[in-house]
């Protein structure tokens, strides 16, 4: 029964960060796409905060950097600045790199194994 | 015309990578929200790149991402296989809604 309500209060949540970001307020649109971006980087957080195993945590750090690769073009597109997309690459590698680490780590072996 | 099909891609994107999102809180288990993560990597941010590809064109700011969809195509299946290897072999529970582990029969045969 209190599980239920926690996901309807989530579900509320939800709908109410669209219809205010889409329907209320009037800003550009490429900033609406980046407000939901960054939305999707906030619950990635509540994973990563409550995640009850590591492997959540190690997910949750993952994504989180998928994310921010998408995040860097959409500034790329809004400000016509073509350098944040090779900060998104460089994102993309450290991730896959500290992925593989923290998965190693995970499953008890060394780096140098 | 590029720029609505590029606005398009992008919005597609950005709506795989909201209920990959979603998905990653919602579900019981480490396995379950792999799989609804990867989701979100395969076509959502792949597809905002494609998105600023199209608007952009072939030029320098236009073929960076083209460079980025392909490393992180390359890298996003390999990273989610070493996450399940390691939490399965770290024995990290189940939800209790699971009917079979072949992982789990095939490591018993060797």
């Amino acid at each position: 029964m209190k599980s239920t309500i926690k996901w309807r209060i989530g579900f509320l949540v939800v709908i109410a960060f669209l219809v205010i970001n889409f329907f209320v307020f009037s800003y550009d649109l490429k900033f609406k796409l980046m407000n939901v971006a960054l939305f999707s980087a906030l619950f990635v957080l509540i994973r990563t905060v409550l995640g009850p195993s590591p492997a959540d945590r190690i997910i949750a750090i993952d994504i989180l950097g998928v994310l921010v690769v998408g995040i860097c073009a959409l500034i790329a597109i809004t400000f016509d600045q073509s350098f944040f997309i090779d900060i998104g690459m460089a994102w993309a590698l450290q991730s896959f790199i500290a992925t593989l680490a923290l998965a190693k780590f995970l499953e008890g072996r060394h780096l140098d194994e | 015309m590029s720029e609505i099909i590029g606005y398009i891609l992008i919005c597609i994107g950005l709506a795989f990578d909201f209920f990959g999102v979603l998905g990653l809180v919602r579900l019981p288990d480490v396995y379950n929200r792999l799989q609804a993560a990867t989701k979100c990597v395969t076509f959502g941010t792949a597809g905002i790149l494609a998105g600023v590809f199209v608007m952009e064109g072939y030029s320098s700011m236009g073929l960076k991402p083209i460079i980025c969809i392909i490393f992180i195509l390359l890298t996003a299946p390999v990273s989610a296989h070493a996450i399940a290897r390691a939490a399965h072999r770290a024995k990290i529970k189940l939800t209790d809604k699971t009917i079979v582990d072949k992982y789990e029969e095939d490591k018993e045969l060797y």
